[in-house]
């Protein structure tokens, strides 16, 4: 797989690179637990605090704005505390960045790829809002925090502390809607993309007004077999905004009693000086080859598992 | 009792939930690339038996039940409660009623072991081992010599529970049973 991989992004005349996995900032999503590493520079001095990267994302953006072009990475990169049949701590990750690239291309590129690793494809494309009102009969921009409560507490039989909004909206989309999305058709592999997310998830994205009239971020997930494989941006560029969502992001962690994190000082600058207008997209290896092989647990496609490890 | 926390639960655990005992059949960590993670929970009620389904932010716990499983000599019946002794050397002694000994009544032989849950140190559900060995108490006479596969007549057993057998079988014979299922397995080894 890997090689079909390399060959599809020489072909475009993509450049594959290499950054730190060990970096002195990290993601400040508060959903994602980053691992330290203490490390010191030199023998005898003191030790540092690092982390295992939880996606080359911040690097690259930095690559990007010094002109390298189209970038791609295939590396590991690490994620604490996630271990399940789709999750492991040590992961498979395949980054690509394409300056100038709408959205759309960008879905068109990586439907390309799944079907170059998987053979013949039919892609299509559902927006948040119209996979909330299909699976669901609830537009997830209208609905009352209440009836969200209450359809969570009806579907997934949750029953614990009241969620944030966007908490209820994750849980019934992975308990009610991801398990239809990207479903085989007579033995045919059918990708989805969801698109166009609340704007309140738009982590890295950027936020438009679509041909409704509502505010969405341009992102996107790919679906196949329920199975979410890959989350694309048309990239936030605004360094002031991205310092505002660091900001965001530390205050919501310092609510939650989670540590805060270092702002990546080398991206802002990076952003400052001007990255290029482009999209990107993050995408779990291991799920891919989990798709290819038929593998029901992501255990089944790692030769060690965390457990093993 | 302690709490355990949503990612200490894993198959096997038994917890409170809802005022009920109940034990965990799986946990699925569900996570999406963006957003909070949810343990999605399979758990088999001890007191019914019925399966349900929950799900539960990461980090909420829920109370250990005081639930054991012992290994337990079955002794007799008075009617009322049926009477399992430990197997450690303690000779203690603790009566189930019909509730807790369910369908396992199809299977009770004295002398046999089987697995007593106690809950708050009192019974509450009784599994038989997976196979055991019973004596036919009625049965059509046997036909000598038809060992034909798949030809079947119904057969009690001491207990009171009935099974298919096959048609060679005699009133008197000790058969081995698989409880998962009730289905006659052989002869059993004298």
């Amino acid at each position: 797989m890997y090689a079909q991989l390399r060959a599809f992004f020489f072909q475009r005349n993509i450049l594959e690179v290499e950054t730190p996995i060990l970096s002195r900032s990290t993601a400040t999503d508060p959903q994602l637990e980053s691992i330290s590493a203490q490390l010191r520079i030199q023998a005898g001095q003191e030790f540092l605090n690092y982390y295992l990267h939880t996606s080359p994302e911040f690097p690259m953006k930095r690559l990007l704005a010094s002109g390298t072009g189209a970038i791609y990475q295939i590396c590991k990169t690490f994620r604490n505390g996630e271990t399940g049949t789709r999750h492991n701590p040590e992961f498979s990750m395949l980054e690509w960045y394409r300056p100038d690239f709408s959205i759309t291309q960008l879905m068109d590129e990586v439907a390309a790829l799944v079907s170059g690793v998987l053979g013949p494809i039919s892609v299509t494309q559902l927006s948040y809002q119209h996979a909330f009102k299909r699976y669901l009969s609830i537009d997830p921009f209208e609905v009352s925090d209440q009836d969200l409560a209450l359809l969570s507490k009806k579907l997934t039989h949750y029953d614990g502390p009241v969620l944030m909004r966007d908490d209820y909206l994750n849980l019934l989309l992975s308990h009610s809607i991801e398990p239809h999305l990207g479903v085989d058709v007579a033995g045919k592999i059918c990708p989805v993309f969801l698109t166009e997310y609340p704007p309140s998830q738009s982590s890295l994205a950027q936020v438009i007004t679509n041909g409704e009239g509502i505010k969405v971020a341009q992102r996107f997930e790919l679906y196949i077999q329920g199975l979410e494989l890959a989350n694309g941006y048309f990239e936030l560029t605004d360094a002031t905004e991205q310092e505002a969502r660091f900001e965001a992001d530390n205050a919501e962690r310092k609510a939650l009693g989670l540590p805060e994190i270092p702002l990546d000082r080398h991206l802002l600058e990076a952003m400052v000086s001007g990255l290029p207008v482009c999209s990107g997209v993050a995408m779990g290896l291991d799920r891919l080859l989990m798709i290819k092989e038929k593998a029901r647990s992501i255990k089944e496609v790692l030769n060690f598992p965390i457990e093993r490890a | 009792m302690a709490n355990y926390s949503s990612s200490e639960f894993r198959s096997g655990l038994k917890v409170m939930l809802d005022g009920d005992p109940c034990a965990i059949i799986e946990n699925e960590l569900v996570k999406p690339g963006k957003g909070q993670a949810f343990s999605r929970v399979k758990l088999r009620n001890l007191s019914s038996g019925r399966v349900w389904d929950r799900t539960f932010k990461s980090g909420e716990s829920l109370e250990a039940a005081d639930v054991m499983d012992q290994d337990m000599e079955y002794l007799y019946t008075d009617g009322e409660f049926w009477h399992f002794m430990m197997t450690d050397g303690s000779f203690e002694q603790y009566g189930a009623d019909e509730k807790a000994v369910a369908d396992t009544i199809n299977w009770l032989k004295e002398q046999e072991v089987y697995v007593v849950t106690l809950y708050n140190g009192a019974p509450l559900s009784v599994s038989p081992p997976n196979f055991v060995d019973l004596e036919v108490a009625e049965t059509d006479p046997g036909l000598k010599g038809d060992t034909a596969q798949g030809a079947t007549k119904p057969a009690t057993l001491v207990t009171g529970a009935t099974i298919n057998v096959p048609l060679f079988i005699n009133v008197g014979e000790v058969l081995k049973i698989d409880t998962r299922t009730g289905a006659y397995v052989s002869r059993a080894k004298v």
